[in-house]
C-alpha cells in the first residue's frame, strides 16, 4: 500500500516537473547563449521520479500487494518470482510506465550525449519531447492509473494469463519499447530542427546514432515477439499479419527508410523535406499504433485493454500531435535551394530513393490493410478480414524488383565508373535462376513466380556474400545487414516451400502411418506443479531413413485463470524444427495431434539478428573510419 | 497558389481520419451476424438423438407452429442456466422446442436431459457440430425463433428473462 | 513506359492467385483463408477450437461432395457474412483497399521522376 502511494505521487511529480521544464527551457531559449544547468538537474530528477515509480510497481508485484488494481488483475501468489516482475509491464498501466521510462531515459541521454549542437536546438527538443511526455503523464493518472486502490483487500490475484509466462515475452517488450519509443527522440529532434532551420548534414550526422539506436532495439523486439509467437501459441507459425504485428511493423518500415535516408542527408544537403517527414511519420506511426491496440478499436489475439474512454484520449493525443507537426513542417520548414548538380542517374542515391519508394509502398500497404477495416465498417456498417492473402499478394511480386535494386543498387557508382570486371553481375544472376529452378522444381508446382523470387532473392545473396569476401568497400554494415536481409527472405521462402505437415486424431497406444512417417503415441505422464497440473504426451517419430526421435508435447491445465494451454515440443537443427503440439478434443479421449516438419527456422531467427547486427557495427563505427 | 493546396489538402485528410477512427471507436467488435443474405432456414439432413433414424430439414420443422430451435451441450455451463426457460415453453401450445445437441457424447447429453428436464420435442444429435455451422451458429448456447420455415430471431448466448419475455410476446 | 510497369504489375498480381496451393493442399489452404469466428485474430487452420475443428470436418466434407475452393468460400459467405473470409473480395466496397497500395506507389514513382527531370533541366 505504501508503494502504491509512493508509485503514484511520484508520478504526479513528475508531470510537476515537465511544466517546469518547459517554463526552464522557454526562459533559457529567450535569454542566454548557455545551458540553465537546473534543466539538466531537472531532467534526471523526472527521469528518477519514474524509475521510483516503476520500482514501486514491480515491489508491488513481487509482494503480492492486491490491495493495489493492477496487481489484482494481472497476477498471483503462485506466480513464479520472474513472471511476477514481468508482469508489471505485461498488462496496460503497466507498459504504459514503460512508455514513460524510455521518454525520460531518452532525453536524458540526449542531453547528456549532445555535445556540439546548438543551446536552441537541445532545448527546443526537449520542449517536444516534453509535450509528449506531459500528454503520457496525463493519460497515466487520468485513465490509466497503475496504483488505484481496491479495497477490501482480495485475498489472492486474477493471475496473469499463462501464455504471456514466456522468457522471451517477459523481455519483448522492453526491448521493444526502446525502439518503438525511442523514435520519440527522432520526431522531437526533427521538429525542433525544423523549427530552427537545422535540417542539415551536421544534424544528420548526429541524429544518425539515435535513428541507429532506435532501429536496431525495435529490429530485435519484433523478432522476440516472433520467437516466442513461434514457441508459445502452437501453431508453429511466427508472423499473422495481426494487427498488433502490423502496428510494430509500420514503425519498422518508416524507421528503415529514414536510416536510408539520413545517409544520404550526411553527405549531401538534399531530401531535407523528406527526412523530415519520415522522422514525424515514425514516432506518429508508433503512437497510432498504441491508439489502434489500447482502445478496442481493433479485434486481434493481443490486444490490451478495451476501453474506448482511452481510445479518445490517445486519439485526441496523437491528432495533437500530428497537427503541431504538421504544422510546424508547413510554416516553418524553407526548402533547400535546388541543387542542379544533384542527382545523376545510376547513383548511390538513386539507389536509396528506389529503395525508400519500395519502402512507402509496403508501408501504405501494411497501414491499408490494417486500417481499412475500420473506415469502411464506420462508413458501411460493413466487416470485413483482412488477412495474410491480402498482404501477400501485394507484397510479394513487389518483393523481387526491390530485392534486385538491393543488390545492384549499392553497386551503382562502381558501376558508372569503371569497366572493370563486372561480369559477375550477369554470372551470378544467371547461377541464381538456375539454382532456384531446380530447387523449387523438386518441390513445388507453382514454378514461375517461385522461381522468380527464389533467384531474386539468391541473387541479392550472393552479391552480399561476395562483397563480403572481396572487402570491396569498407562498409560492412550495410554489407551484413544486406546479406541478413538476404538470407531472411530465402529462409521464409524455403521454409514456406518445403514445410510439411500431418494432422490426425491419435489415442494413447495408436500410431499413424504414411508413406514418409510413422507417428507413435507412446505414453502418458501427469504430474502436479507449482501452479498448473502437467499433462505430458511421449511419442516416437520415425522418418523414411530410419531415424527415430522422440518428443513430448505437454498440456497445461492453469487453475488461476482456468485456462489450458498446449506446449509445443520443437526439436530445432541447423536445417530443420520438427514441431509437434497436442491438443485436447472436447469431450473425447483421443487428442489432436500435429506435427510439422519445417526447414530453416533457425536460419529465419539467425538472419534478423545478422541484420541487427550490421546496424550495431553502423552505430559503434567511429567518425573518422567512414 | 500550389503551395497553398498542399496543407489545405492535407488538413482534409487530417479531419475525415479523425472523424472516421472517432466513429471507428463508438462501434462495438463483437460479432453480431446480421449478414446472411437470407433467413430461410438452411436445409440439412441430421440424426435424432434417441431413435437414430435420419431426418430432413423439411420434416423436421413441418408444422406451421412456431419452433424454438436450441444449440445445446452437457459440458456448455451457461446452457444448464438457460435450461428453465426452455422448460417454461415445453408446456405452451403455440411453439415447440427443439434442440441441436452439439458435439456431444450420447450419455453425458442424456444424462443431462435427466437431471434437468426434456423440454425438446425433437433432438438432432450433431457430434460432429457441421449441423449448428449449417445454421451459421458458432458456439452453445445459441437459440433462434422460427415460424414457417423462416428466422424470425436469432439470440446468441444464453436465454435469460429478458429474451424469454420477447419470445413469449412474439409468440402471442 | 508506366503502362509497361502496369501491366507488369498486374500480370504478377494475377499470377499469383496460384502461388500458394498445390493440389493435395487445398484443405489447408482453405482453412487458412478462413476465419476461426470464437477466437480473437487466428484462422480455422491455426485454431483448435471447437467452433474450429467442426469447420475443419464439415470442409472435408464439402471437399469430397465435390465442391470447389470458391463455392466453399460462397457457402461459408452465405452463413457468416464476409467477415469471416481472410481475403477480402474485390467488389465495390473492397477496390479502394486493392487499389491503393497500387494508386500510391505509381504517385510515388511519378514524384521521382518529375523531381528528377527538373533537377536534370
Amino acid at each position: 500500500m505504501l508503494y502504491s502511494s509512493i508509485g503514484y505521487y511520484a508520478l504526479v511529480l513528475g508531470l510537476g516537473i515537465s511544466l517546469i521544464l518547459v517554463y526552464f527551457s522557454i526562459k533559457n531559449f529567450q535569454n542566454s547563449s548557455t545551458l540553465n544547468t537546473k534543466i539538466l538537474s531537472f531532467t534526471f530528477l523526472q527521469f528518477f521520479l519514474v524509475v521510483i515509480s516503476f520500482v514501486c510497481l514491480i515491489i508491488s508485484f513481487v509482494l503480492s500487494d492486491f490491495s493495489n488494481e493492477t496487481v489484482f488483475n494481472n497476477s498471483h501468489t503462485t506466480k513464479p518470482l520472474f513472471y511476477k516482475i514481468a508482469g508489471t509491464w505485461g498488462n496496460h498501466e503497466g507498459s504504459l510506465l514503460l512508455w514513460l521510462l524510455v521518454l525520460t531515459l531518452f532525453i536524458l541521454i540526449f542531453f547528456l550525449k549532445t555535445k556540439n549542437q546548438p543551446l536552441k536546438y537541445k532545448l527546443l527538443t526537449l520542449i517536444f519531447q516534453q509535450i509528449i511526455i506531459i500528454g503520457f503523464f496525463l493519460f497515466l493518472i487520468q485513465t490509466s492509473n497503475p496504483f488505484n486502490f481496491i479495497f477490501p483487500t482480495p485475498e489472492e490475484g486474477m493471475g496473469l494469463n499463462p501464455i504471456l509466462q514466456d522468457p522471451a515475452l517477459a523481455i519483448h517488450p522492453p526491448i521493444l519499447y526502446l525502439g518503438y519509443v525511442g523514435s520519440s527522440i527522432i520526431f522531437s529532434s526533427a521538429l525542433a530542427a525544423t523549427y530552427l532551420n537545422l535540417v542539415s548534414k551536421v544534424w544528420a550526422s548526429h541524429i544518425k546514432k539515435w535513428i541507429i539506436a532506435s532501429w536496431v532495439f525495435l529490429t530485435l523486439g519484433i523478432l522476440l515477439g516472433s520467437i516466442w509467437a513461434y514457441y508459445e501459441l502452437g501453431w508453429g507459425g511466427f508472423w499473422f499479419w495481426d494487427p498488433v504485428e502490423n502496428v510494430s511493423l509500420m514503425p519498422w518500415l518508416a524507421l528503415t527508410t529514414l536510416l536510408h535516408c539520413i545517409i544520404v542527408l550526411e553527405k549531401k544537403q538534399v531530401l531535407t523535406s523528406w527526412v523530415i517527414i519520415l522522422s514525424i511519420s515514425t514516432f506518429t506511426l508508433s503512437m497510432c499504433g498504441t491508439f489502434l491496440v489500447r482502445s478496442g478499436i481493433l479485434n486481434s489475439v493481443h490486444t490490451f485493454a478495451n476501453d474506448p474512454e482511452r481510445g479518445l484520449f490517445i486519439l485526441v493525443f496523437l491528432f495533437s500531435l500530428i497537427f503541431i507537426s504538421l504544422f510546424i513542417f508547413f510554416f516553418f520548414h524553407k526548402s533547400s535551394p535546388n541543387n542542379s548538380n544533384s542527382f545523376f542517374w545510376l547513383s548511390k542515391e538513386i539507389s536509396i530513393i528506389i529503395n525508400n519508394w519500395f519502402m512507402m509502398y509496403f508501408l501504405s500497404v501494411v497501414l491499408i490493410g490494417t486500417i481499412y477495416p475500420i473506415f469502411l465498417e464506420v462508413l458501411s456498417s460493413q466487416k470485413i478480414s483482412v488477412g495474410p492473402p491480402f498482404y501477400h499478394k501485394l507484397i510479394i511480386p513487389f518483393l523481387i524488383p526491390f530485392l534486385m535494386a538491393m543488390a545492384i543498387g549499392p553497386k551503382l557508382k562502381w558501376i558508372k565508373s569503371n569497366i572493370v570486371d563486372k561480369s559477375y553481375l550477369a554470372l551470378f544472376f544467371a547461377i541464381s535462376i538456375v539454382l532456384s529452378f531446380l530447387i523449387v522444381k523438386k518441390f513445388s508446382t507453382n514454378l514461375l513466380i517461385n522461381t522468380i523470387l527464389v533467384s531474386s532473392a539468391l541473387y541479392l545473396f550472393f552479391m552480399t556474400l561476395r562483397d563480403f569476401f572481396i572487402r570491396k568497400y569498407s562498409n560492412i554494415s550495410q554489407n551484413i545487414a544486406h546479406f541478413g536481409f538476404s538470407l531472411l527472405i530465402l529462409s521464409i521462402l524455403l521454409n514456406n516451400l518445403f514445410s510439411s505437415e500431418i494432422i490426425t486424431n491419435l489415442k494413447v497406444g495408436e500410431t499413424f502411418t504414411s508413406s514418409k512417417t510413422k507417428i507413435v503415441f507412446k505414453s502418458i505422464n501427469q504430474k502436479q506443479e507449482k501452479n498448473y497440473k502437467s499433462i505430458i504426451a511421449n511419442f516416437s517419430i520415425e522418418n523414411i531413413n530410419e531415424k527415430i526421435e522422440d518428443l513430448s508435447p505437454e498440456l497445461r491445465i492453469y487453475n488461476q485463470p482456468n485456462i489450458v494451454t498446449s506446449e509445443a515440443d520443437i526439436k530445432t537443427t541447423l536445417l530443420l524444427d520438427k514441431f509437434i503440439v497436442i491438443n485436447i478434443v472436447q469431450n473425447q479421449d483421443y487428442f489432436n495431434v500435429r506435427y510439422q516438419v519445417k526447414p530453416f527456422m533457425l536460419w529465419i531467427w539467425i538472419s534478423v539478428i545478422l541484420i541487427s547486427f550490421g546496424g550495431l557495427l553502423s552505430f559503434f563505427k567511429r567518425e573518422h573510419e567512414k | 497558389m500550389k503551395n497553398k493546396l498542399l496543407p489545405i489538402f492535407i488538413a482534409s485528410i487530417f479531419i475525415i481520419v479523425f472523424i472516421l477512427f472517432y466513429k471507428g471507436l463508438q462501434n462495438t467488435n463483437i460479432y453480431t451476424p446480421e449478414t446472411k443474405t437470407s433467413n430461410k432456414i438452411p436445409s440439412f439432413k441430421g440424426d435424432l438423438f434417441y431413435s437414430d433414424e435420419t431426418i430432413n430439414s423439411l420434416n423436421f420443422f413441418n408444422s406451421d407452429k412456431f419452433y424454438l430451435l436450441n444449440v445445446w451441450s452437457s459440458w456448455c455451463v451457461p446452457c444448464r442456466k438457460e435450461h428453465t426457460f426452455l422448460m417454461n415453453f415445453k408446456e405452451s401450445k403455440k411453439i415447440e422446442v427443439v434442440g441441436i445437441n452439439y458435439k456431444d457424447k450420447k450419455i453425458n447429453a442424456a444424462n443431462f436431459l435427466i437431471e434437468l428436464g426434456n423440454p425438446y420435442k425433437k433432438i438432432i444429435f450433431d457430434q460432429d457440430g457441421i449441423i449448428a455451422i449449417e445454421w451459421g451458429a458458432y458456439g452453445v448456447p445459441e437459440t433462434f425463433l422460427i415460424k414457417d420455415r423462416v428466422i424470425i430471431k436469432r439470440y446468441i448466448g444464453p436465454l435469460d428473462e429478458k429474451t424469454a419475455k420477447e419470445i413469449k410476446s412474439i409468440i402471442k | 513506359m508506366k503502362i509497361f510497369k502496369l501491366f507488369f504489375v498486374i500480370y504478377l498480381i494475377s499470377s499469383f492467385n496460384h502461388l500458394e496451393a498445390s493440389d493435395d493442399d487445398v484443405k489447408s489452404k482453405i482453412t487458412k483463408n478462413l476465419r476461426c469466428l470464437v477466437c480473437q485474430g487466428q484462422s480455422v487452420y491455426d485454431s483448435d477450437s471447437q467452433f474450429a475443428n467442426s469447420m475443419k470436418v464439415l470442409i472435408d466434407k464439402k471437399l469430397e461432395e465435390g465442391f470447389t475452393e470458391i463455392q466453399i468460400y460462397d457457402y461459408f459467405r452465405e452463413r457468416y457474412g464476409e467477415w469471416i473470409l481472410y481475403d477480402p473480395k474485390l467488389n465495390k466496397n473492397t477496390y479502394v483497399m486493392w487499389l491503393l497500395p497500387i494508386l500510391i506507389f505509381l504517385i510515388g514513382g511519378a514524384i521521382i521522376i518529375r523531381n528528377l527531370i527538373l533537377k536534370k533541366n
